[in-house]
């Protein structure tokens, strides 16, 4: 039997909700990257939902694997109904930019940091998009899976005193 | 007449030297810059069971500017290196450096984007004290091995 919040989810964005699956009550939507904040903002507000706790946003590379190439993954909690949801995004190589949440959540501020210093994903409209975990010298983005794995890094010494 | 000269060429300063040297070797003041694992057998190496005070090395100064010797100590991560960098440039001469375990010095098992590929990329190191971690003798050998180094070496004064 399909869940309300998927069942919900689908009747309020027919159009942006891709597919939906839910193996052993783990709820999980895929969706299209336009109406990211919308169905965030749904999800986080009505009423019979209230997943008011985003427990965790990442992202995974699936290079040669998979098309489109990213997909962003947002993991949500209800503290009031003790329920979970999974929302998947899958995003292109060639212009993986997604809508940032961080308006409804204040931790999605650290955590969309993480996920464009580790894989480059950029979120449009966050208010500091900078490396949180690397540092400003470091080029490309780790996690990449063609990231090379002996690549060495500049770096980062203070000028010398002396 | 210059002094060294009515002595017979260099003796008066080559045994100041090794005076130097001497005393040197047995005052040594730590500086553990800790930052993993290797911390807890530095300090299982330093206390009284293995009793390193023999080698006057038995009081570590947690201030890099009342230290002598830099004991890097676990990973040092490609962001931490500006930090050990500084802290190695606030000690005073004569000062010498101990990479403490495999980490330090060559990155150890941590060949990634993170972690620093050796400390000798960053500051002149003078012991390598090799080991995952290394044992409290490895550790006592490294400090009989910069002794030597500092009982032989040109002593600044």
């Amino acid at each position: 039997m399909e869940s309300i919040t998927l069942k919900k989810l689908k009747e309020r964005f027919f159009d942006s909700v891709i597919e939906t699956h839910s193996f052993r009550g783990d709820d999980t939507a895929v969706v299209k990257r336009v109406d990211i904040v919308e169905i965030c903002r749904f999800l986080k507000e009505m009423p019979e939902l209230s997943y008011n706790f985003l427990m965790d946003l990442t992202a995974v590379d699936y290079l040669g694997k998979k098309e489109p190439r990213f997909e962003v993954v947002y993991h949500f909690y209800s503290l009031k109904n003790k329920q979970r949801v999974r929302i998947k995004v899958p995003l292109p190589e060639a212009d993986p930019t997604i809508d940032s949440v961080s308006s409804l959540w204040s931790v999605a501020n650290w955590l969309e940091r993480e996920c464009w210093d580790m894989f480059g994903i950029r979120f449009n409209g966050h208010p500091d998009l900078r490396r949180i975990l690397l540092y400003e010298e470091f080029q490309g983005h780790p996690l990449r899976k063609d990231y090379p794995v002996d690549k060495r890094q500049p770096l980062a010494l203070p000028e010398s005193h002396t | 007449m210059a002094l060294e000269d009515a002595l017979g060429g260099s003796v008066v300063l080559s045994r100041l030297d090794r005076a130097l040297g001497w005393a040197r070797k047995y005052s040594l003041f730590l500086y553990p810059f800790v930052t993993a694992c290797c911390g807890m057998e530095f300090m299982a190496a330093a206390a009284s069971h293995y009793d390193i005070d023999r080698f006057g090395a038995g009081l570590p100064r947690f201030s890099p500017r009342q230290a002598d010797v830099l004991f890097v100590v676990g990973t040092i991560s490609q962001k931490q290196a500006p930090i050990l960098k500084r802290v190695w440039e606030q000690m005073c001469e004569p000062k010498w450096v101990v990479a403490f375990g495999g980490c330090t010095c060559s990155g150890g098992p941590y060949d990634n984007y993170a972690t620093v590929q050796g400390i000798d990329t960053i500051v002149p190191v003078d012991v390598y004290i090799p080991g995952c971690p290394p044992r409290p003798e490895t550790v006592l050998d490294g400090i009989m091995k910069l002794q030597e180094k500092i009982q032989n070496q040109k002593q600044e004064i």
